[in-house]
């Protein structure tokens, strides 16, 4: 699936911001980024919904807001319900001859909070219904805006406030739910993960969701200095390790067809260019436990269950390793 | 900071904001502030592209980058990500 | 002038009566999920929408708290939108349903009253709506299935008026009302929309500087549901009860206003009062269990006692003044509730009257009367024995049980 949108570094340069400066995010936070990039990529009128979170809070302190488009908050579980329901009531409208715009588009923001967990409910019933959307997730891995507590998407092994790293527990037991296959197996036409580092990427993957009919889902990646106690010049270049280590690979699935996507690739093609989880996690105070000796063979196990998460999503891209050089 | 609150009777039903974030200005929650040697940078755009806050703008009657001191909040990433190490993030 | 339509009457039960008014209203967004009693209006609409003889937009959400937030968002974008819900769903909603008054959007919600968990039960009591009574929503209560038809389309008005701008709930007796079939008078199609009108929107402040109509528009970009800090949320929450003493004469309004359709009203529209003139004692009702109180007062009423019954249609806004001018001059009122408060000395009911009558010089005993839960039916001869309470209180001037349950194993 392609979009015929072509688009340089000066054009989304020149675009006026709809996502303004002066929100109340913290320095450093690629979430915002994320949201910038995320308004660069529309493609004319847009009504936005956003679940409670750190991005709907920083944006919209009362009597200021970062909105420079029609934008409705209503409550954490509800970004895909709220979308439905604005998404219907444009098509009727239009239908009734009430609204003069020819297309008005609808994107549904939401954290990991609101997406893996409590707004799960709500994503999967807006999908099924079919409903003509995109839903952004902005993954920070934990519920940041409430002071960093676990979430369904928070990594194994990372120390958050209800998973914290001790004494007796590594941090977070569980692993980190794939929620974009989750998805794809809604049998929905278009799913897809980014990283704000790869831009070009990203912004066109947000294009393909909007232009898209029917609903589509977007997994960005999003990393915060706060919560992963990382130094905030550096949320980009996470952003890129992320993918480099492929903790965090980037691919579409296109009605259930997986591909991997550019950058992400030439890591199928040159596994020795793969960097080792280590680096990536080396970088973050949440992580920071496993590298005691008391934890250290943690990051072995990370390192392995990162492996065989990649080698199953090339399997689903139709691509295998190939077989290490004898 | 802000002017006299309004009442209850002088706001608009609902909460719908009246006022854009941009007349709040975090410029001053900086400690470093990005500083930009124009003989170096290439204007790649990655700064402007990347900036959380979007504190960084192409000018393009200009043909140059500025950046908005206003909402810069040092975070340094415009910083960490230039290709053509062009920006220096120093004490304010 | 009075213009009275012709109406055509047909066999609806309470359900029905409402999916039925909602047909006619213009309605654009119905989201909704389906629980007994309820589901018959569900349904009924969806037998309309395949049939082509509505231009609603139908969505079947994935639960009661989604169907809220997607009638919400759509009423935001500008669309007239309508759910329906009972018992557990309506709790479910409760988060959203303080959401919807926040926003100031006029949701319509019929409610088939029914009891709450545990244990389950599937009948008519009033639980459910009592314990939403403070998140905003007007709340009318129908004593029949033609009440019910009339109130939702009243609904639509008073919900939508610039004055108010607030959600209303219609509440009706789950299985006494909502399963029965009643004759209904209804209106035709078109005096029906012309009623309702088509929704306007209040004026507001953007921030950019424009003033524009309240809904999500490109046209005019404007951010709802923002954060409000310590310095502004109290604001707002002044701003909904403002809304809602306006809602007061709004309810009084358009209670005429139909009435001068239909040749059709209930009371003042806030309470209906019932040969209670020169009533010495009284009960006060909710709902359904009304139509058998009048039965009762009538028989007494041919006996030569001096009984009556105030029917609150209206319970928010609660219409204080009228409930004073109502009741504030009797000898003894006997409140029924068929909802408990667990530990609060009596139903809710009971509270709001009692408080009311605080301030009255006349000063009348108030007692209260637990019936119904679960569906538990009461019979004429139980209402009897209420007021022959009342009777025996005047006499012996005091009040031995301010608080009894009627038709309870004891």
């Amino acid at each position: 699936m392609q979009t015929e949108w072509k688009f340089t570094a000066k054009d989304i340069a020149e675009k006026p911001d709809l996502f303004l400066s002066g929100h109340r995010a913290c320095a450093g936070c690629a979430p915002a980024t994320v949201l910038r990039l995320i308004m660069k990529a529309v493609r004319g009128p847009t009504i936005v919904t956003n679940a409670t979170g750190c991005m709907e809070v920083a944006s919209s302190i009362y009597p200021y807001t970062s909105w420079a488009t029609p934008w409705i908050h209503t409550a954490f579980e509800t970004a895909a319900a709220n979308a439905s329901g604005i998404e219907i009531a444009l098509k009727i409208l239009k239908k009734k001859g009430r609204i003069k715009q020819e297309q008005i588009d609808v994107i549904a923001l939401a954290g990991d909070g609101g997406t893996y967990d409590i707004g799960i409910q709500a994503l999967s019933g807006a999908v099924e219904r079919g409903h003509d959307f995109l839903f952004v997730l902005y993954d920070n891995e934990a519920y940041m805006n409430t002071g960093i507590q676990r979430s369904g998407g928070t990594p194994f092994g990372a120390s958050t406030t209800t998973s914290q790293a001790g004494t007796a527990v590594p941090g977070k037991l569980e692993q980190k739910k794939p929620i974009a296959d989750i998805m794809v197996a809604h049998d929905m036409p278009y799913v897809a993960t980014a990283s704000p580092n790869y831009w070009q990427d990203f912004i066109k993957k947000v294009r393909k969701g909007i232009e898209v009919n029917g609903p589509a889902f977007l997994h960005v990646f999003a990393p915060c200095p706060r919560g992963w106690r990382s130094d905030p010049a550096k949320s980009i270049e996470l952003s890129r390790l992320a993918v480099e280590t492929c903790v965090f690979p980037l691919w579409e699935a296109v009605d259930g067809e997986y591909q991997l996507s550019i950058p992400s690739r030439v890591f199928a093609l040159a596994p020795q260019k793969k960097k080792p989880v280590k680096e990536y996690l080396e970088m973050q105070g949440r992580f920071r436990h496993l590298f005691t000796p008391k934890y250290e063979k943690i990051l072995d196990e990370i390192q392995q269950i990162t492996d065989a998460k990649w080698n199953k999503l090339l399997k689903k891209c139709g691509m295998t390793q190939p077989a290490k050089a004898t | 900071m802000t002017s006299r609150e309004k009442s209850w009777k002088e706001i608009s039903p609902a909460g719908v904001c009246w006022k854009p974030s941009t007349q709040f200005l975090t410029g001053d929650w900086k400690t470093y502030k990005p500083v930009r040697d124009p003989a170096k940078c290439t204007r790649c755009l990655l700064c402007v592209l990347f900036c959380p806050d979007g504190a960084i703008h192409w000018k393009p009657e200009k043909a140059d980058i500025e950046f908005d001191y206003d909402f810069c909040k040092g975070c340094g990433i415009c910083a960490n990500e230039c290709p053509s190490d062009a920006i220096q993030m120093k004490l304010e | 002038m009075k213009s009275v339509t012709k109406q055509e009457v047909l066999a609806l039960n309470g359900d029905e009566a409402v999916a039925y008014a909602v047909k006619q209203s213009d309605v654009d967004v119905v989201a909704a999920y389906p629980i007994t009693p309820q589901t018959i209006i569900v349904e009924k609409f969806s037998e309309y929408v395949s049939n082509g003889e509505v231009e609603t937009a139908f969505v079947c959400t994935e639960s009661e708290h989604s169907a809220l937030a997607a009638c919400l968002a759509a009423s935001a974008t500008g669309a007239r939108a309508f759910t329906a819900s009972a018992s557990a769903g309506l709790a479910l909603m409760h988060e959203m349903l303080f959401v919807t008054s926040g926003c100031r959007a006029p949701v319509i919600m019929a409610i088939a009253n029914r009891a709450y968990s545990a244990p389950l039960n599937i009948h008519g009591d009033h639980s459910d709506t009592m314990a939403q009574r403070d998140s905003g929503w007007v709340q009318i209560y129908v004593e029949n299935a033609q009440e019910a038809y009339d109130s939702v389309i009243q609904a639509f008005k008073i919900g939508e008026n610039s004055e108010v701008l607030l959600p209303v709930i219609v509440g009706l007796d789950g299985f006494t009302l909502s399963h029965t079939l009643e004759n209904v008078q209804t209106l035709p199609d078109e005096v029906v929309k012309k009623f309702v009108g088509t929704r306007q929107f209040t004026m507001v402040k953007t921030h950019e500087d424009k003033t524009a109509p309240f809904r999500l528009d490109p046209e005019n970009p404007m951010t709802m549901g923002p954060i409000a800090l310590q310095n502004y949320y109290f604001e707002f929450k002044r701003q909904q009860d403002e809304a809602m003493r306006n809602a007061l004469k709004i309810i009084q309004q358009v209670n005429e206003e139909y009435a001068r359709i239909t040749d059709r009203s209930y009371g003042d529209g806030l309470l209906e009062q019932y040969r209670l003139k020169d009533a010495e004692i009284a009960i006060v009702c909710l709902g359904s269990t009304s139509g058998t109180v009048k039965s009762v007062v009538d028989e007494l009423r041919n006996e030569g006692v001096k009984a009556g019954l105030l029917r609150i249609r209206t319970f928010r806004p609660l219409p204080v003044e009228e409930i004073m001018r109502a009741l504030g001059e009797l000898k003894a009122v006997a409140v029924m509730d068929r909802c408990m408060s667990f530990g609060g000395n009596g139903g809710p009911v009971f509270h709001e009257v009692r408080h009311v009558l605080y301030d009255s010089s006349a000063h009348p005993y108030v007692v209260n009367y637990i019936y119904g839960l679960g569906g538990r039916d009461i019979s004429p001869t139980q209402i009897r024995r209420i007021y022959e309470d009342l009777r025996k209180i005047l006499k012996a001037k005091r009040v031995e049980e301010p608080i009894k349950y009627v038709g309870l194993r004891e």
